[in-house]
């Protein structure tokens, strides 16, 4: 046995235990592992920090809202907040209004932007980088500088405050970011290789049956990437919402922007006790309920979203 | 439908080619028009107008410059609001690049629960709306833990002149918000690190190159061109987002019976300009350099 030990030892040279803390050429190492872990642990926090504040408070009960000790552990399970934000927000009647709001022009959008990524990718033709150029620039162009006139007039034809005022301009590739979606398909559409559509258009296939029977299922990663992120930035849209739909459709972000508003309206500050008044729990609440469809979808479907930048081609090649 | 199928076949190839690459992105070219050129047109000729709008119509009285003047002389908020916006984003995307670029660093040595740690970073992204982000600001939770009421700090923004107090205190009420708008830059950053060509590396290392110095040398001259584009995202999605303050003032002033929409319209441009003055700033700051020796 001490033999045995005393072997072990010596074959244990100053670059193992080197390596077993440094990293060699098969790993990285047990410190560089450890400090790695711990600092993505500790920036992981600070990040997610936001969110967790949110959820500890949401859950907490007046008593504790006030108790300096109760930081991040209440003492009882308090739902309380989540029914009363779930009555502020009318959940389920703003809940079906933002998704209808929100997937409806995602929808349209990435059909019309992949058939102007295609048409960019596969035709050559004359004033291609000025269509390019003026894509980019759509990019650019704040709203503030476009909607008033857009507003006037879905006012004079009597649609403001109707779907139509977010449809139209989806339908006509102007949508919300509707320039990365034409980049995502016009990148994916290049990779894509040529030789079956080539092939098919010998067979006498007309371009309009290229593209739907070969180039779409091709793309659909590229579908599917595209109609997620635009239902996030739909739903996360406000400002042009607001506007153009303005009170008429109300959705989750916009009835959390008025949700004390809202709330005194169903539970007047006179008539409740000092307790049920309006309260950070309570907001937290009602914040975690708008965010939380999100991040149900984000869960569901993580990996489309961690994927898509890598296929957008954004990256500057 | 013979007659039609003749007339293709007489056509040159690449006229039909033509003609049906304009057949895919005509409806983007009319949109363009549409809700594009026509309304920016229309909002440049409302900035020179006063513009009141009654049951019949739309009444223009042509003011020339005075909305803009009134703008940048007259009122007290709009050149604070636009400055204020302006030193934010100067502040915040340096601040966003060099976060996304350590973290997308970090996230491409493989390791395990590499995966979650993706998942973490990008998760703002999808959950990034202004009231959500109201609402987390108003109960302080988006200041970095400890940190904004630390009684040094206090000090250290007491010291500073007023018209740069601020922005510091922007800083540390909102940091962890500023962190969250790199999502996306940490997946640019990351699959660039990944396209590098891990030969490169090697090689450096052969001739005794550190990894720091592979570092300085091969990673980020790499990624040169992806940080002018995460800056230039960075810079729009800031400016675009409905809690900016400038935006806020615009959208107020434009229901303002008093001053209304060919005010607020003037205010857009000029917020526009400030926003192209930044990129082309960043623009010469990270894409203009002297020419590469090795060329």
């Amino acid at each position: 046995m001490q033999n045995r030990l005393q072997v072990f030892f010596k074959n244990i040279q100053l670059a193992d235990i080197k390596g077993f803390f440094f990293g060699n050429r098969s790993g990285y190492g047990l410190v560089f592992t450890t400090i790695l872990y711990l600092l993505l642990l500790a920036i992981g926090f600070v990040y997610l920090y936001p969110l967790m504040f949110m959820f500890v408070t949401s859950l907490k009960s007046p008593s504790d809202l006030l108790n300096a000790m109760v930081q991040w552990i209440p003492t009882q399970l308090y739902l309380e907040n989540y029914v009363r934000a779930f009555h502020v927000l009318d959940y389920p009647k703003t809940l079906v209004s933002s998704i209808f709001v929100s997937v409806v022009p995602s929808l349209i959008q990435a059909v019309i932007c992949s058939l102007v990524g295609y048409g960019l990718a596969r035709y050559k033709f004359w004033g291609k980088s000025i269509l390019f150029g003026l894509i980019l620039a759509t990019f650019i162009v704040p709203a503030q500088n476009t909607f008033i006139p857009q507003m006037l007039v879905y006012k004079r034809y009597g649609i403001l405050g109707n779907i139509l005022c977010m449809l139209l301009p989806a339908l006509s590739g102007q949508g919300v970011r509707s320039a990365v979606f034409i980049l995502i398909f016009y990148q994916t559409y290049l990779s894509l290789p040529k030789v079956l559509e080539e092939a098919a258009r010998l067979d006498g296939a007309s371009d309009w049956k290229i593209f739907m029977s070969i180039a779409v299922p091709g793309a659909l990663p590229a579908y599917i990437v595209s109609v997620i992120f635009s239902i996030v930035w739909y739903w996360n849209e406000t400002f042009l919402t607001l506007i153009f739909l303005g009170g008429k459709i109300q959705t989750l972000p916009l009835q959390l922007s008025q949700f004390v508003w809202a709330y005194e309206n169903i539970y007047p500050a006179g008539m409740e006790n000092i307790f049920d008044r309006m309260n950070e729990a309570i907001k937290m609440s009602g914040t975690f309920l708008v965010i939380l469809p999100l991040l149900v979808m984000y869960f569901l479907l993580q990996r489309w979203f961690v994927e898509s930048v890598e296929r957008s081609g954004i990256t500057g090649e | 439908m013979n007659l039609k199928k003749l007339r293709r076949n007489e056509m040159k190839a690449s006229l039909r080619e033509a003609l049906t690459g304009y057949g895919f992105v005509i409806i983007w070219v009319i949109g363009f028009l549409a809700f594009m050129l026509y309304p920016l047109i229309q909002t440049f000729i409302f900035s020179l107008n006063s513009v009141t709008v009654t049951l019949s119509g739309i009444n223009l009285e042509y003011l020339k410059w005075a909305n803009y003047t009134k703008a940048l002389f007259a009122d007290p908020n709009f050149v604070e609001v636009l400055i204020t916006y302006a030193v934010q984003t100067i502040l915040s995307v340096p601040i966003i690049i060099i976060f996304s670029l350590i973290i997308a660093l970090l996230l491409n040595v493989k390791f395990k629960l590499r995966g979650l740690f993706r998942t973490i970073f990008f998760l703002p992204v999808v959950i990034t709306s202004g009231p959500v982000i109201v609402e987390l600001t108003q109960q302080g939770a988006t200041s970095a833990p400890g940190v904004a009421n630390s009684t040094t700090i206090a000090a250290f923004i007491s010291s500073l002149p007023p018209s740069l107090r601020g922005s510091f205190q922007f800083l540390l009420s909102s940091f962890i918000l500023i962190l969250w708008f790199s999502g996306v830059q940490i997946l640019i950053y990351l699959s660039s690190l990944q396209k590098i060509d891990k030969s490169i590396y090697e090689a450096a290392a052969i001739d005794g190159a550190s990894a720091w110095e592979s570092f300085w040398k091969i990673t980020l001259p790499s990624l040169s061109t992806t940080t002018l584009v995460i800056a230039v995202y960075t810079i729009i999605t800031l400016s675009q987002f409905s809690e900016n303050a400038v935006i806020k003032y615009i959208g107020n002033q434009t229901y303002n019976p008093q001053s209304g929409i060919g005010y607020a319209s003037a205010m857009s441009f000029l917020y526009f300009i400030v926003l192209i003055l930044l990129l082309v700033i960043v623009y010469f700051i990270l894409g203009f350099r002297p020419k590469n020796r090795y060329d």
